[in-house]
């Protein structure tokens, strides 16, 4: 009995204790849209990354004080923006693609802004923008990589096309992001749908029927599926960027490879967030560093990314071990935002069947 | 009867009906507007009333596959939950054994785990590298099954356990007199007396597997959504809103339905009547069957958490402290924040959102416990007990996105408020506060608080000393599952958590999303700590010896 007691009273003691100093009443909101001048909120997906001397080095050159919020995946973070718009969650934008862009843009998400942009970046510009909503900061291609490697050891030949990928030499081998979920996903999806117009989804049908793995995320397809990170599956959907981080201890050569056949050309974007509270000034700010020369050379090595900055050196292992498509399928900006929805259902209808 | 009688009635009540409001002003905005927003957008796409979209959404061919694995999963879960549970709480509640108390808050603490970990603990052992990889479950409709079962049996052990406890022995005495074999008995007398527990129990699991969202967003790969995991997908990433309204309109109505029924069939004890526990009785040999699924059940619960701990200690091979040693940094910069503040963070909101459901909990439950005498107030009363229920049936993933899209506008632009996690998690936790009170509250003699008035005490002595000296310790224990609640959702918080103050389960899914051996093992470490704490508040409410506890 007197044990039960002492057990109440610890017990209610702790409670007390705890409530009394950890509830967070009488904190400080610390607002999430920069209502003071020197604030500024950059909204972006958990992909992003930049070296911590260039985020103090924009805050002592301007003196805004930079505050980043990662929120989701590329997709995720586009449909955020149009669910809270005229009230957003932050100053400016980065991360939204060129198969997202549209619909956000025409959403009426963004504030005008038409900073001057480096050589090279104005073939990126997104097509149909006349508004000026959004600015191009990277580019990259989604393409099929391999695992060189793993072909030659068991004497297969190399896929070089995607039409090979349906094939039954290639049976059970191809590991490739949901289009529902992940941007490369989508991307790759388009790919197809722009190679094969409205075949596309009797392509789809045989890479199922050819034992395609379909997972979430291009992390999940890339580090857990792929040979080249310990799992089964000797062909991914990845960027060509990617054969500049499989190269070997020697540094003489890369162990995978990027199919420059059905790319899709993925372009990222900044943009101002319209709304009340928006520290624009700042957020324009934030638009102009991402195109600063500095940031622009960190791209590569900090996002696995191309500049769109022409006149940006690029890494040694990746001017060495890259190749970037010469032509890449498009599929229209206008036609993804008014396709997609129908898109994405025809093809989680193939792909969960 | 004089006109001093009849003020006062009168001002009860009013008094009455002013009480009432508060919960329900809380429940509606914080509850109705947002959801309601939610379906707004959907079901009102271009401004005007389209319901023919979602006629379309329910025509898809997908939608059809969602609804109904959701049924058949849930219905599967339900049954071998409650196919393992019948025998486990037989043993648990009517055998005396050393250990009972142990083995019973060990098996209490699934229901409260968080369900992204049990997703995460299922996963880790059924994996390819996991202990079970040679049965090839991980991506398979067995995976989620599993998930749910691990996470629903306590609630059948607990509800059945309970009843079975109270249950009046002499009859089953006396048809064994009679001849009875123990099966006859079984089957005549002691099934028929506990199918009100039964079924009550069943379709509280069954609700709970089909609204399940962390358990099948970690099993179910690309492959497999319920409702709750497709609503999700529609909203967050196809922003497919006309059919996520539409998937949200029908699991409402379904679980309306559910509560209805489970409202008519829930084994209410005469409050009057005193229940009388059964001495428990020593185990013999005839019980050997039901000890041996006890034993089995303990292992398959046991199982998925020892992997999980396992699972955190291990590294290149070798045991290892690293992945709680990586607890202290950010993930590489994957957060704002270390990990570790993650849980402080987690906590502190576990604390608010505790002592809102608390309150507001106690409120409903006075408020739908007085004693009504007409029939109008009965019915409102019946009414209300159903409305709090509601946030069990609402997808919390709608709730969530509500909050971000309905809470903007001044006076409650609450998006950017360190309030406004604690108190969605605080309606999550609500009904089940709610459950723990109302029966006793309802339990108590209304003559008791006659007498004490009699006595010369106010309404307000009253209070304290009848109904606080009955009510602190299930307080108490409501206090525990709350915050266990809060410590462990998901589904609502993930939406609107501060990117610069995570919650725990909100870091461990994103750390999943990141593989890499070192992410996936501190999303491990963090489950363990996680659970951990979750399981030491349920032990400290297990010491509280509320009967009922956790039952429904």
């Amino acid at each position: 009995m007197r044990v039960r007691m002492l057990t109440t009273i610890t017990g209610l003691t702790a409670a007390t204790l705890l409530a009394g100093g950890c509830s967070l009443l009488g904190q400080e909101g610390d607002g999430g849209s920069g209502v003071e001048d020197d604030k500024v909120t950059l909204v972006t997906h958990e992909s992003f990354a930049l070296p911590e001397e260039l985020v103090e080095q924009f805050e002592d050159e301007t003196g805004y004080q930079l505050t980043i919020s990662k929120l989701t995946d590329a997709g995720a973070l586009t449909n955020q923006l149009v669910l809270t718009k005229d009230n957003p969650v932050g100053d400016v934008v980065f991360g939204i693609d060129n198969t997202f862009a549209t619909r956000a843009v025409e959403e009426g998400v963004f504030d005008a802004y038409a900073p001057e942009l480096p050589a090279g970046a104005e073939q990126h510009e997104l097509p149909g923008d006349d508004g000026d909503a959004l600015t191009p900061v990277d580019t990259g291609a989604v393409c099929v990589n391999v695992d060189r490697a793993w072909f030659r050891k068991n004497g297969v030949a190399e896929p070089r096309t995607l039409d090979d990928l349906a094939k039954p030499a290639y049976e059970d081998l191809f590991v490739v992001p949901a289009a529902s979920t992940s941007s490369p996903g989508l991307a790759f999806l388009l790919a197809t749908i722009a190679r094969y117009g409205d075949d596309w989804t009797g392509y789809w049908q045989d890479l199922v029927a050819n034992g395609a793995k379909v997972v979430k995320g291009w992390t999940e397809a890339y580090y857990e599926d792929f040979t080249f990170s310990g799992g089964d599956r000797p062909i991914v959907v990845s960027y060509d960027s990617s054969p500049a981080f499989t190269v070997d201890e020697a540094g003489q050569r890369t162990s995978t490879r990027a199919l420059l056949d059905g790319c899709f050309r993925q372009v990222e974007y900044a943009g101002v967030l319209k709304g009340e509270d928006t520290n624009t000034e700042a957020a324009r700010a934030v638009v102009d560093w991402l195109l600063s020369p500095e940031v622009q050379a960190a791209l590569p090595t900090s996002m696995y990314v191309f500049p769109v900055a022409e006149d940006v050196d690029l890494p040694a292992d990746w001017a060495r071990f890259t190749r970037q498509p010469e032509s890449a399928e498009q599929v229209d900006p206008a036609e993804v935002a008014a396709q997609r929805q129908a898109w994405l259902e025809a093809w989680t209808e193939i792909v969960s069947r | 009867m004089s006109a001093a009688r009849s003020r006062g009635r009168v001002r009860g009540h009013v008094g009455y009906a002013v009480l009432a409001l508060v919960p329900v002003a809380v429940v509606s905005v914080f509850f109705v507007l947002p959801v309601g927003a939610m379906l707004h957008r959907g079901l009102w796409p271009e401004g005007s009333f389209d319901p023919g979209a979602v006629l379309d959404v329910l025509r898809r061919p997908r939608t059809g596959r969602v609804v109904w694995f959701t049924l058949w999963t849930s219905t599967v879960a339900t049954t071998v939950a409650v196919l393992l549970g019948l025998p486990a709480a037989y043993v648990l509640h009517r055998l005396r054994f050393p250990g009972r108390s142990v083995v019973r808050a060990a098996l209490l603490v699934p229901f409260v785990l968080p369900t992204v970990v049990v997703g995460l603990a299922v996963r880790e052992l059924i994996a390819p590298s996991g202990v079970l990889g040679f049965l090839d479950l991980d991506g398979t409709a067995v995976a989620i099954i599993i998930g749910l079962v691990f996470f629903n049996v306590s609630v059948v052990i607990r509800t059945v356990g309970v009843a079975w406890e109270s249950l009046d022995r002499r009859p089953a005495e006396a048809a064994a007199a009679l001849g009875a074999t123990p099966w006859q008995v079984f089957r005549t007398v002691t099934l028929p007396a506990l199918r009100p527990a039964v079924v009550s129990a069943a379709s509280v699991v069954f609700l709970f597997c089909a609204t399940a969202f962390g358990v099948v967003l970690v099993l179910g790969g690309v492959r497999y959504a319920s409702v709750e995991t497709e609503i999700y997908l529609l909203t967050a990433d196809l922003l497919d809103l006309p059919a996520a309204a539409a998937l949200s309109l029908v699991q409402m109505l379904a679980v309306v339905c559910l509560l209805v029924v489970v409202g008519r069939l829930r084994a209410v004890p005469d409050p009057t009547v005193r229940r009388v526990v059964a001495p428990a009785a020593r185990p013999r040999w005839r019980d050997t069957p039901a000890v041996v699924v006890t034993l089995m059940t303990l292992a398959a619960v046991a199982l998925p958490i020892l992997a999980l701990v396992v699972g955190s200690l291990r590294r290149d091979g070798g045991w290892s402290l690293d992945h709680y040693r990586a607890l202290g940094g950010s993930a590489d910069g994957l957060f704002e924040v270390p990990v570790s503040d993650a849980l402080a963070a987690s906590l502190r909101i576990a604390v608010d959102a505790t002592w809102l459901s608390l309150s507001l909990g106690l409120v409903v439950a006075f408020v739908v416990t007085r004693r009504v005498r007409s029939l109008v107030g009965r019915r409102v009363r019946a009414v209300l007990d159903g409305f709090f229920m509601l946030p069990l049936g609402v997808s919390a993933v709608t709730l969530g996105f509500g909050f971000l899209i309905a809470l903007d506008q001044p006076p409650l632009d609450l998006r950017a408020s360190p309030m406004l996690v604690p108190i969605a998690q605080a309606l999550v936790a609500l009904p089940i506060v709610v459950r723990l009170l109302v029966p006793v509250l309802a339990g108590i003699d209304d003559r008791q608080r006659q007498a004490a008035a009699s006595l010369g005490a106010g309404p307000v002595r009253t209070l304290l000393t009848v109904d606080l000296a009955v009510v602190w310790r299930p307080l108490l224990a409501a206090a525990g599952f709350a915050f266990a609640v809060s410590l462990g959702e998901f589904g609502a918080t993930s939406f609107i958590v501060r990117p610069s103050e995570p919650t725990l389960p909100v870091v461990i899914y994103r750390l999943l999303g990141h593989p890499g051996a070192l992410n996936h093992g501190t999303a491990l470490a963090a489950s363990v700590v996680l659970a951990s704490v979750t399981a030491a508040v349920i032990l400290v409410v297990e010491r509280l010896r509320v009967p009922g506890t956790g039952a429904w």
